[in-house]
């Protein structure tokens, strides 16, 4: 039995197989199609029967439609399951391809169909795009003019960036702001343009992965992408060009860097500078030759750099002008936490990571390692809390933050249940979002707490 | 309006699925489920470009047959039919042709797909569409379904053939 076989051939035909004689037997009818000697295709209905000889089945003879013997016919099973409100659901389908003789033994040669519990019915569309590609291109050739994939701009803008994902920004340097108003350092605006200018590196980070990864075949070698997880794959469906996300890409490195220069102007602050190189410098790293971190396993490390130190600290350096040790061991937590989001949204992209020769941790790492990796790294972000407190590093109402360590066990074990499965990883991976959410709020709330209280003393 | 005997536009207003054959490569038959929607006297299909090999194949030939065999897909109407006819494209703007054409008969068989379309960001080439608009020409009908017994042959009035 082939691989195909077993998955009802999902996506492309193969050689028919007893497998799927079996298969087409179980559908309660089929369908028999031909096309008949004035070119149009015919169909009827029929029910069959497997006579015990492998390779053909027996169809029942439609009455005043005789089978034709001289050409070759498809037999068609087809079910599905109708929700009343709501549609139907339970698809499935299985076409074979052959001859008939003796008026109803049909003896398959191809097979094709699909079954969305085999296949679910995301991946049989990711599979498909290069299908619908071709189709429009052929279009537009046919029309004179160019037919391309359309979204809202709103949704498009959205879907390009990945700006949801902004989430894991607004923690470090929201930490980073809160640590500078503690040591008694707060200016509004100047807070409000480093979240700014933080979120469009962020997105900067974002369309520049897409544009890397586009180019080097990782989010076409993806059949399984998630919201999680594949990219914006923009450029893959063809909403928007390489070259459209390039300039796009330099138009927030832009205006990230200018926020920037505007902030280093007013602090006056070389380190400042500094760490602002060095935040861009990692994010074209991340994916761009000739370093291409995330192709070598070092994406965890850019990223925890980046979205920890990189971001908390320059937040911190906005405010304060300085260096301190406080949020240097801070930074590591939000450091951890989105390395894991990383790590964890890497799962299910690993298939198609190896292919195109991006071998991510995910991909270099046995399942079971990576599980325990995960649980290593998420502890040891509250590990890092309690030992700065203890340590008098970090004020002690930050200690509230250890209230989420449950979610870092639901993780490790939706990890166990899910791993192999992109889809019903997809809630697994949203646990794993929220774990870095949760802390970062809960240290928030830990430092407001710390800020209040030493105004009331 | 249309030709076809009332019990087949029963059939055709009922059906959540319908197969769909098309002439392929070499006088192949290649056979579709798709949801049949009727008005009219016309029957229209519609196909996410993402599953577009169908609609090359009407390109090249567009001689067509559906056939309505589901009781299961036929709210229990045992009746079996299948409507040959010509298919033509609707494929001007894959984007909204079809939103316009077809939506509204959709969305009576299959409420769901408003949810969908509400998703349209998550799965923006299901949503590029083209219409496949068939007129009969032909139609076979099998009252109860039973195949056992010969078809019940109607063909497109010559007033309208011409």
């Amino acid at each position: 039995m082939t691989a195909t076989a077993t998955r009802s051939g999902t996506g492309s035909a193969h050689a028919a197989t007893a497998v799927d004689l079996e298969r087409l037997a179980a559908y309660p009818h089929v369908v028999v199609s031909w096309v008949g000697d004035d070119g149009y295709p015919v169909s009827v209905a029929t029910s069959l029967e497997t006579d015990g000889d492998a390779g053909s089945v027996r169809l029942a003879a439609p009455a005043g439609m005789p089978i034709p013997a001289d050409r070759e016919v498809s037999v068609t099973g087809s079910h599905i399951h109708p929700q009343p409100g709501f549609g139907y659901d339970e698809r499935r389908y299985l076409q074979l391809w052959g001859r008939v003789t003796d008026g109803s033994r049909f003896t398959a040669a191809r097979a094709w169909g699909w079954d969305e519990t085999e296949m679910p019915f995301f991946e049989y569309s990711e599979r498909s795009v290069p299908q619908s590609r071709r189709y429009l291109a052929a279009l537009s050739k046919e029309k004179g003019r160019t037919i391309r994939p359309r979204l809202d701009p709103f949704w498009l803008a959205l879907r390009t960036t990945r700006l949801p994902f902004l989430s894991a920004t607004a923690v470090p340097v929201l930490l980073g702001i809160a640590v500078g108003a503690s040591h008694g350092a707060f200016t509004w605006w100047t807070a409000l343009l480093t979240v700014i200018g933080g979120s469009f590196a962020h997105l900067a980070i974002n369309v520049t992965n897409d544009v890397f990864d586009t180019l080097s075949g990782a989010d076409d070698a993806n059949p399984n992408p998630t919201q999680f997880s594949g990219g914006s794959r923009v450029a893959v469906y063809d909403l928007v060009s390489v070259r459209g996300l390039v300039l796009l890409a330099a138009g927030l490195y832009a205006a990230a860097a200018a926020i920037g220069l505007v902030l280093v102007a007013v602090t006056g602050s070389i380190l400042l500078l500094w760490i602002g190189v060095a935040g861009i410098a990692l994010g074209l790293a991340y994916t761009a030759p000739p370093l291409k971190l995330v192709y070598r396993g070092l994406g965890e490390l850019a990223v925890a750099l980046g979205f920890g130190p990189v971001m908390l600290l320059g937040a911190y350096v906005v405010q304060t002008g300085r260096l301190a040790w406080e949020p240097v061991v801070l930074s590591l937590v939000p450091g951890i936490l989105i390395s894991l989001i990383l790590f964890v949204n890497e799962i299910p992209d690993r298939g198609g990571d190896a292919q195109a020769g991006k071998r991510t941790l995910p991909v270099r790492l046995s399942p079971n390692v990576v599980r325990t990796a995960y649980l290593v790294g998420g502890m040891a972000a509250f590990a890092i809390i309690a030992a700065g407190v203890i340590g008098g590093l970090l004020p002690w109402p930050t200690l509230i933050a250890l209230a989420a360590v449950p979610l870092v066990f639901r993780v490790y074990h939706g990890l166990k249940v899910h791993y192999d499965s992109p889809y019903t990883l997809m809630a697994v991976m949203g646990t794993n979002v929220n774990l870095n959410l949760v802390v970062g709020g809960l240290l928030l709330i830990g430092y407001v707490v710390t800020i209040v209280a030493m105004q009331l003393a | 309006m249309g030709w076809l005997p009332a019990p087949v536009e029963q059939l055709l207003d009922a059906a959540l699925v319908g197969e769909l054959t098309v002439v392929g490569r070499n006088g192949r038959p290649i056979t579709h489920p798709l949801i049949p929607l009727y008005h009219s006297g016309r029957v229209y299909l519609h196909s996410s470009t993402l599953f577009s090999k169908k609609l090359e194949h009407i390109k090249r030939d567009p001689r067509v047959a559906l056939a309505i065999t589901d009781p299961v897909a036929t709210k229990g109407n045992p009746d079996r039919a299948t409507i040959i006819g010509t298919a033509h494209l609707i494929e001007d703007d894959p984007h909204s042709d079809w939103e316009r054409l077809i939506l509204d008969l959709w969305r009576r068989k299959e409420p769901a797909i408003d949810d969908f379309l509400k998703a349209r960001v998550a799965l923006p080439l299901f949503f590029e569409r083209a219409v496949i608009e068939v007129t009969p020409v032909r139609c076979l009908y099998w009252a109860g379904g039973r195949t056992d017994q010969p078809p019940v042959e109607t063909r497109v009035p010559a007033t309208e053939a011409a």
